[in-house]
Order: structure tokens, then sequence, then C-alpha cells
């Protein structure tokens, strides 16, 4: 049986990281990282492990992000309950949109269209409706301190999401050796094959979804406690959507690693080409969507399945030389 | 028969203008093989999808261990125990042998460690002990019969509809997975079997219902059905009974 060990070490070697850095804008860059991170898990579970390609995640993380601000600033809910309340919301956003989609029996490009929609639908609202503060958004109070969710210092930040980003590793880990996780990926394979073998492939998908959402708007909720502010373009915007599911394609999807690996990668590729070629504008974005291409082109698993074909080829290779010696 | 486990009672179900089954009639009794034939296109596997619930019946009534079944969802009647083999076979192709057996295994077996128990005995009764660890995508077809049949054995099934398991199998590897089918019957495992090669359902089966257009034209003991004139001709056509009769005089 498979450990937890490499979890454990990955965070402890992540936790260390606050103590040898103290820049506040390297420290920030992680921040947001590891938020991308955790957002790419919750789009991991719904599309790595059950094959159910979401292009609306920011439904998810928007429905965090603002029920978090909006009990804070309207309801004058602590920040912690808040939280929580936020992630149950996305969870149930979840369960509500995988009910409706799966049941009409939405697969491949449509069910990836629907969720769009869902999420467009939802930034339209949130963009005019007077509870979000419509186009002006929702602007949270400053007051420090680890009762109100707000952190002085950039490490305890770093360290509230790098925890959020370990549960959501150990949360993936137990899917994978779990009845629910095998079924999942058996769905995912082929899903009249799943059914034939006792597989209820509509129940199993809307139950991922449901903690695929939840895992996402804990990145929204972190969203807003971070930045404070939000608007409908933020939190429900498509660059949610789009930074969840590319963390998870080029970390490799279905795999617990993945989305983490993804998401220090496309973040740092984003960084460094922006350093690098800061003045001509556009051209950051073109030499960063052809890395892309060459990463998807070169490891179509991703990078953590890509290591995995490496080791195994490896793996084989001397097998083979001890058969012959 | 009274200690029928399956009864398919005049069920018809047709696609547009085309009636691919049109008020069939059989039964499978406890513990017994029982085999379904007839030529291409009678609509032996929409029969088979009809009774495992992929396919909705227009008409008729489908009773399984005393109960109405008919319409319910394939995976109810899996927790049943009813489990079928896809003629085309449908391998979870990313997943390794063992992997893809664990799913069945997963059904009547929440806790892993049992699961992966059921899935490694069912993978070596099978002959797959050696190929656990493969992608399944990697197996030769005769392999991945066994698996298909693997899988749906996992679920612990007490019917077992069987799609044509033999089909793209050359003379050896048919002669290697007959006893495996007889030795499941032999455990209790009801069998229903799709099956176009006549050796193993003539050595198989107890009873054989033959299908063409979508009616049960005959039913009877193996070496009855293919002396029946009936039969002949829904093979070779109108007429070729008496010609065959009279050749063989």
């Amino acid at each position: 049986m498979k450990s937890f060990a490499p979890t454990a070490i990955v965070i402890a070697v992540l936790a260390a990281v606050p103590l040898v850095v103290q820049s506040n804008a390297t420290l920030n860059f992680l921040v947001v990282t590891l938020m991308i991170a955790l957002a790419g898990q919750g789009w991991n579970i719904l599309g790595g492990y059950g094959g159910q390609y979401s292009f609306g995640h920011a439904a998810f993380f928007g429905t965090g992000a603002y029920v978090t601000a909006i009990l804070q600033m309207r309801y004058g809910v602590n920040a912690w309950p808040g939280f929580a309340i936020g992630i149950a919301a996305g969870a149930a956003l979840g369960a509500v949109i995988g009910a409706l989609t799966f049941r009409s029996g939405l697969r491949g490009s449509y069910f990836a269209l629907v969720t769009l929609a869902f999420a467009e639908v939802l930034r339209i609202v949130a963009s005019v409706a007077p509870i979000t503060g419509a186009g002006v958004g929702t602007l949270m109070k400053l007051e420090l301190g680890a009762r109100t969710f707000q952190f002085q210092s950039r490490a305890a930040f770093y360290w509230a999401i790098l925890a959020l980003v370990a549960v959501s590793l150990v949360i993936a880990e137990l899917i994978e050796r779990s009845r629910f996780g095998t079924w999942l990926v058996a769905v995912r394979e082929n899903e009249d094959a799943a059914s034939a073998l006792g597989v209820d492939a509509r129940k199993v998908k809307t139950a991922a979804m449901t903690i695929s959402g939840a895992i996402t708007a804990a990145a929204g909720c972190f969203y807003a406690q971070y930045f404070l502010f939000i608007d409908s373009g933020i939190a429900y915007g498509t660059w949610i959507s789009v930074e969840a599911l590319l963390t998870a394609i080029i970390g490799g999807v279905g795999t617990v690693f993945g989305p983490l690996a993804g998401a220090i990668v496309v973040k740092s590729l984003g960084e460094a080409t922006r350093l690098l070629i800061g003045d001509a504008p556009g051209l950051d974005l073109i030499i960063y969507g052809a890395v892309l291409v060459l990463v998807i082109w070169i490891m179509p698993r991703g990078l953590i399945g890509g290591f995995v074909d490496v080791r195994k080829f490896f793996g084989r290779k001397s097998v083979r030389q001890v058969r012959h010696g | 028969m009274a200690d029928a486990l399956l009864a398919v009672d005049r069920v018809s179900c047709w696609f547009g203008g085309l009636k691919a089954v049109d008020g069939a009639s059989l039964t499978a009794p406890s513990g017994r093989i029982t085999a379904l034939i007839g030529p291409n296109g009678a609509g032996k596997t929409t029969l088979f999808s009809i009774i495992s619930g992929f396919v909705r019946a227009r008409e008729g009534a489908i009773r399984y261990a005393e109960q109405n079944i008919t319409g319910k969802p394939p995976h109810e009647l899996a927790r049943l125990g009813i489990a079928r083999t896809f003629q085309i076979v449908q391998p979870f192709a990313g997943l390794s042998v063992r992997e893809n057996i664990l799913v069945g295994a997963h059904l009547h077996h929440r806790a892993r460690d049992s699961a992966l128990a059921v899935a490694d005995r069912v993978g070596r009764d099978l002959g797959l002990i050696d190929l656990l660890d493969r992608p399944a995508d990697t197996l030769t077809v005769a392999a991945r019969k066994r698996l298909e049949l693997a899988r749906a054995l996992a679920t612990e099934p007490k019917l077992l509809l069987l799609d044509e398991v033999l089909a793209g199998l050359n003379p050896s590897e048919i002669r290697d997975i007959v006893p495996v089918i007889r030795d499941l019957c032999r455990r209790g495992i009801t069998i229903l079997m799709i099956e176009h090669v006549m050796q193993a359902v003539m050595s198989l089966a107890e009873h054989v219902f033959v299908l063409a257009e979508g009616r049960v034209i005959a039913e009877g003991a193996p070496a009855q059905i293919a002396r029946d004139p009936k039969v002949v001709e829904a093979y070779l056509g109108h007429g070729a009974a008496a010609k065959w009769g009279a050749s063989h005089a």
C-alpha cells in the first residue's frame, strides 16, 4: 500500500521556504502559485480522475470568493465560518450543476460548454446584482489579525494556503486509493463498461463535481481574504477557469501532484517570460503560449505523467539487464 | 420453467421503423448454460442490451430471481447479480489488468484490501496472473476476452450474459476457454451466452434458443436444433433445408 510519505515530504519542504525566502515579492508569487494549485486540484478531481473537462471552474472560485466576502461585509459573519460556508457553497453549486448536466447526459465538449455557460451567467449576474456590489465590486475591510484571517506577514498567508493545498493533496490521495476513486476513473475510461460493473456513473460524477467545487471554492475564499477585493471579472472571470485546467493538464491529469507541479511551472514560466521580455507588449504571452504547446506536445500526459513514463522506461531496462545477467 | 433465474417475456424493441426484437421470449434455468444463437442481425445483442438494462424494451417484461426488472438501469442490475460482457471488448484502456478487475470487485467489497484479494483470485482463475500489472491496452485479443470475463466475474454475479466471448479466438484459444466457462457453471453461475462458434455451443449449452429477425424461431437441445429445418433455413435461406436434407439423405 502506498504511503502518504511523498505528500508529507513535499509539504515539509514547501513549509520551510519562508524560513529561507524573505522577499515579499517572492512570497507573494508563491502564495498566488499555491492558490492556483489549489484551484487546479479542484479541477483535477473532476477533470483528471473523472474525465469531465470543465471550462467553468470560475463558477466555484467566484462563489467561494463572493460568499466569504459578502458574509463578512454585509452580515458581519466572522472570517473563519465565512470561509467554511464559502467552501460549502462551492460544494453545493457543484452538486447542483453536476446533477443538472449529468442528468441530461452531457459529455465531452458539451459538458465543457455548459460549465462555461454557468460561469458566464454567474459573472453577468454578479456584475449587476446589488449584493455583490455590481460593477464596483466588493471591497473588504482591512482588519489585521488571526481572528479575521488577515495576516500581517506574507509568510502566515503562505502557510495558510499551503495547509489548504496539503489538505487537497491528501483528499486526492484518499480518492485514489478508495472505491469511489476506482469507480471515478472507470467512468472516465469507459462509462458503459463501468455501469455494467455496477457503477452508478451519474452519482459518481456528481459526487466528484461536489468535491471539485468545494476545493476550487476554497481557493476563491482564500483569494478574497488575501486581496480583500473582488469584482465579477476577477471572481467569475475566464482567467481562473483557464488557470485551473491548465495547471492540471500541464502538471498531469489524474495525478495527486499534477496541479501543484503544473502551477509551479506555469506560474514560473509566466513570470520568467514577463521579466525577460517585459518591454515588447504581448511577446511574453506568445512565448508563454509556445512553451505550453511544446510541453503538451512532448509530454501529453503532463509533467508527472512524463516523469512516470521515464521511470518506467528505466525500470524496464534494469529488469531486462537483470534477466540477461 | 419454475426454476428459471431469468425469464424474458414477449419483449419487443424497435429503432425507428426497424423492429430489432419482436416479441421474443426465453428463459435461463438456474445453474445451467443456455445459448442464444441466430444469424447476423437477428437482434441477439439488442436482446442482451435489454436484459442488462442498456436499452429499454418497448413491450414485454423481464423477470429475474422472482422480481420484475424491466427498465432498471445497468448498475442496479449488476448489484442484483447480473453481469454482462461486451461483444466488442471494452477494457479500461488506461488501467492495468488488476485495476480493471478491481472495478468489478469493488461492487461488493468496499474495502480496498478485500477487493484487491478478489481481483487477484479472479485473475488467477482466468489465467491472467502473469498479466495483472500490464496495461489493458497491450493485451492480445484472447487476453482481452479473458479480462472482459474476469471483470464481470469479479462482481460475483448469479447470472452471466456472455456476448460472443469466443469470437475472434483461434481454435486452440477456444479449446482453452471452453473449460473455463464450464467451470463457472459448475460453481453455480447461470450462464446465457450468445455464440457463433457452434462447436462450443454444442459442447457447452444444454438448451438453445434461436433468434431470427427478432423472433425466437426454435428452441431445444443443441443436437435437435441443428437438425431443425427452420433453423437451417434461417441461416442458409429459404429452401435450403430441403436441399440439405436431400444431399445428406
